[in-house]
């Protein structure tokens, strides 16, 4: 093994050139193929494939200003690269070790730029430990795994440890659950070890249900290797020697990456028969998950296992007793396994030295909404949101306020600016009524309507109940009838007291965490926002000015400059007007789609949105001639 | 298209089911029906009636077990799809950035709503939740192309992109 990774580490000339890029489903989307096929061409042209490697990796997390590409051995970053600027890349910076200062990260304050992907104040302020080898590895490699030290702590545990020393680190570790609940793992293992019954099974969920999140996407793409260590540890501590890892088929690449690590792994004798020589054996599966934000959850996703609907069992039986084919089960999310070898290589007192009190090591954000840097946050936990969404999230876009953030997905809550110095940890979260989740973290400005938020998620959370409780199939329908109305502005008296009635009726009676938590987005804005609720229902007011039922477009007389482009631009023809002539809205036809808001120019702002009182009436058609105001041509005329 | 034509194609589409079952059952595992049904979503993309009553056949699992899962998970089709398939984003990262707004525009372009087709089957309308990437939302994607920070008034010019 040590001779492996010797000869691995060798075969490489550290000081050769070669370019990482970043090719995760994200940059993916944003033409990271495009990329690379421009930097196959070129180095060609220029007669450079020997010399230079070239290497696709995982997610680098900075998806905002992907995709990201990184030349070695100097590590300069390029950001948002396109096929048009890899020739220029290949001439200047490999071959004249030139730095292209266009393509640098700049500082949208002082406009200084940054060389290295570490000095960037995204990166800078974050710690990455789980998420380190992103940035390096090919997926499609077990080599790359393997120079960067992976499966040492497996063959570790195989050579020098028990099943129960494994165990019992793991549980000194105090490592939580990373999937929602912030479960201890090792207590959980314990238990499926001791739990009657052979064999006994050990899952992956790697369903991330959260809309919102993708860090789990990105460990499975960018570094499967990593998943599956950890689980063979696992499976060796408790004794089991058949796995899942349960991938929803929306994540083709996870699905790809992980089923190529999987034959790797085998051919390296990682996985299968007599592992490293150690008499133990063990085996991954791949299940595709179809879509449905329940089956998540751990007892439905035992059912999907064996081809079932997915849907929940009554939880007073433990799946980590009696799960898949009613065999003991042990599951653990994508990123509480990943942190598996971690503790194994360093320790439980290092991974304890991480973190607060009650949640130790580092916990994967995924930052997103309307925040400046959208990407995955790696940061011990304890680490207050003001540091996340300012200091590595560089803020809310287009200078607009903060209002909140949402955490934990469709079973959190909503956290208001007056907690932003909260060090996020399990509890924490849960003190203030939200939750940690998965990890979503969707930042919220002044313009979202939180009551259209909670209608949002309580929409989501209806159509994904499997409806076989009461209380979750017919609360959630009621929330939503009553919310709907509240946004349209059909809002009436007693409206909130019945929405926290319901709420906690759901709490008490759902038989799974989707309906105990169903209500939580509901309670949690009803706790912190009650005041915007309030406007909707006696005011019919919408205070961000989002409710299409509770807003209308107008035109400022005094402030339009007649350009014709919202006329032109109107998908229903609403606007009336002319060259010279005042522009004016038919609120009869308006769609509300606010493509003239859009395009009014900056400058000119005519187009408003109002709410809670009546529309101007428009004016007289003697007085709709624009005459002695200049109009020029974009409307550059006054304030 | 003829109707000797379609004969054939409803032929070779259920030789193509017949080899997809064949595929699970010579691996002898159990618990495959969902798998099953994804391949076939992803071979057709939809999961036709013929073909539910195949599997039914083959496996020897009442129909109605077969429609129970194919109509509990979002990623499985009951209903054929049209040439070009439109799907938005409504993670809660695009909900936040005007999603909905652009969904109203698209319902209303196309005239349908969404989880529908259009009557000439040159659309299909899906809403997603979250497809990972946050950072272009709101995102609309079509036949696989991602079309990131869309506005209300881009949605015509997309559309006009697939004929
Ligand atoms: C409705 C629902 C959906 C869930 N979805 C996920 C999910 O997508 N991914 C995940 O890891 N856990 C999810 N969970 C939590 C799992 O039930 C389970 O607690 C978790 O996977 C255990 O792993 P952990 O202890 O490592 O966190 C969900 C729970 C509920 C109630």
């Amino acid at each position: 093994m040590r001779e492996l990774r010797r000869k691995i580490v060798a075969g490489r000339d550290l000081n050769k050139p070669f370019i990482t890029l970043c090719s995760g489903t994200a940059c993916h989307a944003t033409g990271s193929d495009a990329v690379a096929a421009a930097i196959q061409e070129e180095l060609e042209k220029q007669g450079l494939t020997e010399q230079v490697g070239v290497r696709r990796t995982g997610c680098h997390g900075f998806c905002e200003r992907g995709p990201i590409l990184v030349i070695y051995p100097e590590e300069i970053c390029y950001l948002g690269v396109t096929p048009e600027d890899v020739p220029e890349i290949v001439s200047e910076t490999i071959k004249g070790k030139r730095i292209i200062e266009r393509l640098l990260y700049a500082e949208p304050s002082t406009g200084e730029r940054s060389v290295h992907e570490q000095d960037i104040p995204f990166y800078k302020h974050q710690t990455r430990l789980v998420f380190k080898g992103n940035l390096w590895i090919d997926p499609t490699k077990i080599e790359d795994y393997l120079a960067l030290g992976g499966y040492k702590a497996l063959a570790k545990v195989l050579e020098e440890k028990t099943p129960e020393e494994v165990l019992e680190e793991v549980k000194r570790a105090n490592l939580r659950g990373r999937g929602g609940g912030g479960f201890p793992a090792g207590r959980k293992w314990e238990t499926t070890r001791n739990a009657a019954g052979e064999p006994k099974y050990v899952i992956v969920n790697c369903d991330e249900g959260d809309p919102g999140a993708y860090m789990d996407r990105s460990i499975m793409e960018g570094n499967p290797h990593r998943v599956l260590e950890g689980l063979t540890i696992g499976a060796y501590a408790i004794g089991s020697h058949q796995g899942f890892v349960y991938v929803r088929q929306e994540y083709p690449i996870a699905i790809a990456n992980l089923g190529v690590a999987i034959e790797q792994a085998k051919e390296y004798g990682f996985l299968g028969e007599n592992i490293l020589g150690s008499g133990f054996n063990f085996d991954v599966k791949v299940h595709r998950g179809a879509g449905a934000f329940v089956s998540g959850e751990s007892s439905a996703l035992m059912n999907a296992i064996e081809g079932k609907v997915g849907e929940p069992r009554p939880k007073y039986i433990h799946t980590s007793e009696s799960g898949v084919w009613d065999k003991p089960s042990n599951l653990n999310n994508v990123e509480t396994w990943a942190n598996v070898p971690l503790i194994i290589a360093k320790g439980a007192d290092w991974f304890n030295s991480i973190g607060t009190e009650g949640s130790k090591g580092t916990k994967i954000f995924s930052l997103v909404g309307t925040v400046n840097n959208t990407g995955l946050v790696e940061v011990p936990m304890g680490t207050t949101l003001r540091e996340i969404i300012y200091k590595i999230g560089g803020g809310i876009r287009g200078g607009k306020r903060f209002k909140s953030v949402q955490t934990g997905g469709p079973s959190g809550g909503i956290i208001p600016e007056q907690f932003l110095d909260t060090p996020v940890d399990f509890d924490e979260l849960t003190r203030l009524g939200s939750m940690m989740g998965s990890g979503g973290m969707i930042v919220i400005d002044e313009e979202t309507c939180i009551v259209d938020l909670a209608r949002y998620f309580v929409d989501f959370l209806c159509d994904e109940s499997c409806g076989k409780c009461v209380p979750c199939r017919e609360g959630l329908r009621r929330m939503r009838e009553i919310l709907e109305g509240v946004v349209a502005g059909r809002g009436k008296e007693g409206d909130i007291e019945m929405l926290e009635e319901i709420g906690e009726v759901m709490k008490k009676a759902s038989l799974c965490a989707l309906g105990t938590t169903a209500a939580n987005p509901v309670l949690s804005t009803l706790r912190y926002f009650r005041d915007e609720y309030e406007a909707h229902i006696a005011e019919k007011r919408c205070p961000a000015l989002f409710c299409k039922d509770l807003i209308s477009y107008y035109i400022e007389p005094e402030k339009c400059v007649a350009c014709l482009l919202c006329l032109k631009n109107c998908p229903e023809g609403a606007i009336s007007g002319g060259k010279k002539k005042v522009h004016v809205i038919d609120q009869s036809k308006c769609v509300k789609c606010g493509i003239c808001f859009d395009v009014c120019p900056p400058k000119v702002r005519a187009v408003k949105k109002i709410s809670g009182v009546p529309v101007p009436p428009p004016v007289p058609e003697a007085e709709r001639e624009i005459e002695r105001r200049k109009v020029r041509s974009g409307g550059e005329r006054r304030r | 298209m003829g109707k000797t034509n379609l004969k054939t194609e409803l032929e070779t589409g259920l030789e193509r089911v017949e080899e997809i079952i064949e595929g699970y059952k010579e691996r002898g595992e159990e618990g495959f029906l969902i798998q099953l049904l994804l391949d076939i979503q992803s071979e057709f993309n939809w999961i036709p009636r013929e073909a539910i009553a195949r599997i039914s056949e083959r496996l020897r699992v009442p129909k109605s077990k077969i429609y129970r899962v194919a109509s509990f998970y979002e990623a499985m089709s009951l209903t054929p799809a049209g040439r070009h398939t439109v799907q938005v984003c409504l993670g809660t990262a695009c909900q936040v950035r005007g999603a909905p707004k652009i969904l109203d525009r698209l319902e209303e372009r196309l005239r349908i709503k969404e989880g529908e087709t259009t009557l000439d089957r040159r659309f299909s309308l899906r809403r997603v939740n979250c497809l990972g990437c946050c950072a272009m939302g709101p995102v609309v994607v079509v036949d696989g192309n991602y079309h990131g920070k869309i506005t209300p008034a881009m949605v015509a010019g997309i559309l006009e992109k697939y004929a």
